[in-house]
């Protein structure tokens, strides 16, 4: 009872999100800020993971690839493949899980215990959504540059670890890359990118609207966004990846 | 003028407020009064909104309050001004952009327009060159009166103030309360100050209402409250020496 209890009030609250705007020239400079707050800020530790996880895979794969006749080129091919599939939305979408989700329950939260929320109530602005709603629509903005620079990178990463190790040469690589590329992988890459920044955005704004207590429960649901929105985006590349490519 | 007519609120199983009823006087600072506990925090928000009253009305100026759907709540919201305890500024905010925020969202003023009311507002709580600061840069009084300068941008009609002493020294509490007692007067408004600060009573409270676990056990002025023989008051407001004290000259 309490899971269904736990997802009315979700919807319910997403109601209040995307009720009609008081000023949307309010909402669109919080948009602007939340895009570098949740996106440009993130570059970084995107950055970072890709190019680390893009050379992993390649040498796992050179490892794994132990059959002579098996053609070098199916490692790039292989880590291609990974990355668009996997790794640039979903493991990507979980890392940020981790680090935005929880920087915007907290966010909420402290607001919610510190009386800011009823503040905003108090002027007659409707909090679920000035607070929220710029934040989804950040996340679901810049989320596809962020897939797209982790693909990029991810691919890089895996090129240089390929060529350095002495796995695959570049030029083997380079063509594993292009040998049968179905750009569909990236569309489908980019359209799981917009459902899990959705996901990250609107779990963790719910989990710290709903905070009452105090610092104590500004943690708890801190962590509550992290694993209920990790949940919810591996349930959904399950649906996504049957409704999209089987 | 604010009218409260049986007013009942529970959380689960457990009453908070009782059949409270109570009017509200315009142009005067009225003060609810009671132990922490005792349903005050409780009743300001029930009639702000915050919480949603079990039965009762809540009448500002002949409408119904709590009867209204939310879309007509936000537009007497509108014309609330409210001092949380803790100040309540958004922290990622500067002074001015506090102040300015119920200018931008609900105006359609200029930006030099927006900051001579800021200047104003500000110079009105006494406060000068805190434009650029930030919540966190302020002392406690200085944040009330921030937001008390937040709370009045929008020439309210209502102000409430809850607990606005809460950590407050007492010179500090004096400046707030008589802040409070003149921006009320000036601008004719409907002021409602929660509080168990004695000093505010006596210096501001032209009518007091005095809630004991959730029940009104007496309304009256301050000056009413030396000569009540009301025994739950009596051990309320005369509970030190000094206060007993005053009681007795």
């Amino acid at each position: 009872m309490g899971f269904f209890y736990q997802v009315g009030k979700y919807f319910i609250f997403l109601r209040k999100v995307f009720a009609k705007p008081e000023k949307a020239s309010m909402y669109y400079w919080q948009i602007i800020k939340e895009l570098v707050k949740l996106g440009v800020n993130s570059i970084g530790i995107v950055l970072i993971i890709s190019i680390f996880i893009g050379a992993v895979i390649t040498i796992q794969t050179a490892i794994n690839i132990t059959n002579p006749l098996f053609p070098h080129y199916l490692i790039s091919l292989t880590v291609r493949d990974s990355i668009l599939l996997e790794f640039s939305s979903t493991v990507v979408a979980l890392i940020l899980a981790g680090k935005v989700g929880s920087n915007i329950a907290s966010e909420i939260g402290t607001m919610r215990v510190t009386e800011q929320i009823d503040a905003l109530e108090i002027f007659g602005v409707n909090s679920a959504s000035y607070l929220a709603l710029p934040k989804i629509a950040a996340a679901m903005i810049f989320n596809p540059f962020l897939t797209v620079m982790s693909m990029f990178i991810g691919i890089l990463g895996g090129w240089i670890a390929g060529v350095a190790s002495g796995a695959v040469t570049s030029e083997e690589f380079i063509y594993g890359v292009q040998y049968a590329f179905v750009p569909y992988y990236v569309i489908y890459g980019l359209i799981k990118a917009e459902v899990f920044a959705f996901i990250i955005t609107s779990v963790s704004a719910f989990n710290g609207y709903y905070v009452s207590g105090g610092s104590l429960e500004v943690g708890r649901a801190s962590t509550k966004a992290v694993v209920y929105s990790s949940v919810v985006i591996l349930f959904f590349n399950v649906i996504l990846t049957l409704l999209l490519l089987a | 003028m604010i009218e409260i007519k049986n007013l009942n609120k529970s959380f689960g199983n457990k009453p908070i407020l009782k059949d409270i009823s109570v009017v509200f006087e315009r142009g005067k600072a009225n003060l609810i009064i009671g132990q922490s506990g005792s349903g005050k925090t409780v009743l300001l928000k029930c009639i702000v909104g915050l919480h949603n009253a079990d039965s009762g009305e809540i009448i500002y100026d002949g409408i119904i309050f709590n009867k209204l759907n939310s879309k007509e709540k936000r537009e007497i919201r509108r014309q609330i001004g409210m001092l949380f305890q803790g100040g309540a500024l958004f922290d990622s905010n500067t002074v001015e952009e506090n102040i300015m925020f119920p200018l931008d969202m609900f105006t359609d003023m200029g930006l030099e327009e927006k900051k001579e009311r800021v200047d104003f507002c500000l110079k009105r709580v006494t406060l000068i060159n805190v434009n650029k600061l930030y919540p966190a840069e302020l002392s406690g009084g200085m944040q009330k009166r921030v937001a008390i300068a937040r709370a009045i941008a929008l020439k309210p009609r209502y102000l409430f103030c809850d607990e606005p002493n809460s950590g407050l020294d007492p010179k500090s509490s004096i400046v707030i309360d008589n802040l409070i007692k003149e921006i009320t007067e000036e601008l004719n408004i409907t002021t409602i100050v929660n509080t168990h600060d004695m000093n505010s009573v006596m210096e501001i409270g032209k009518k007091v209402v005095f809630i004991y676990e959730g029940e009104k056990a007496w309304e009256g002025s301050n000056k009413d409250i030396l000569e009540s023989d009301n025994k739950l008051l009596n051990d309320f407001v005369f509970a030190t020496n000094l206060t007993r004290r005053l009681k007795k000259v």
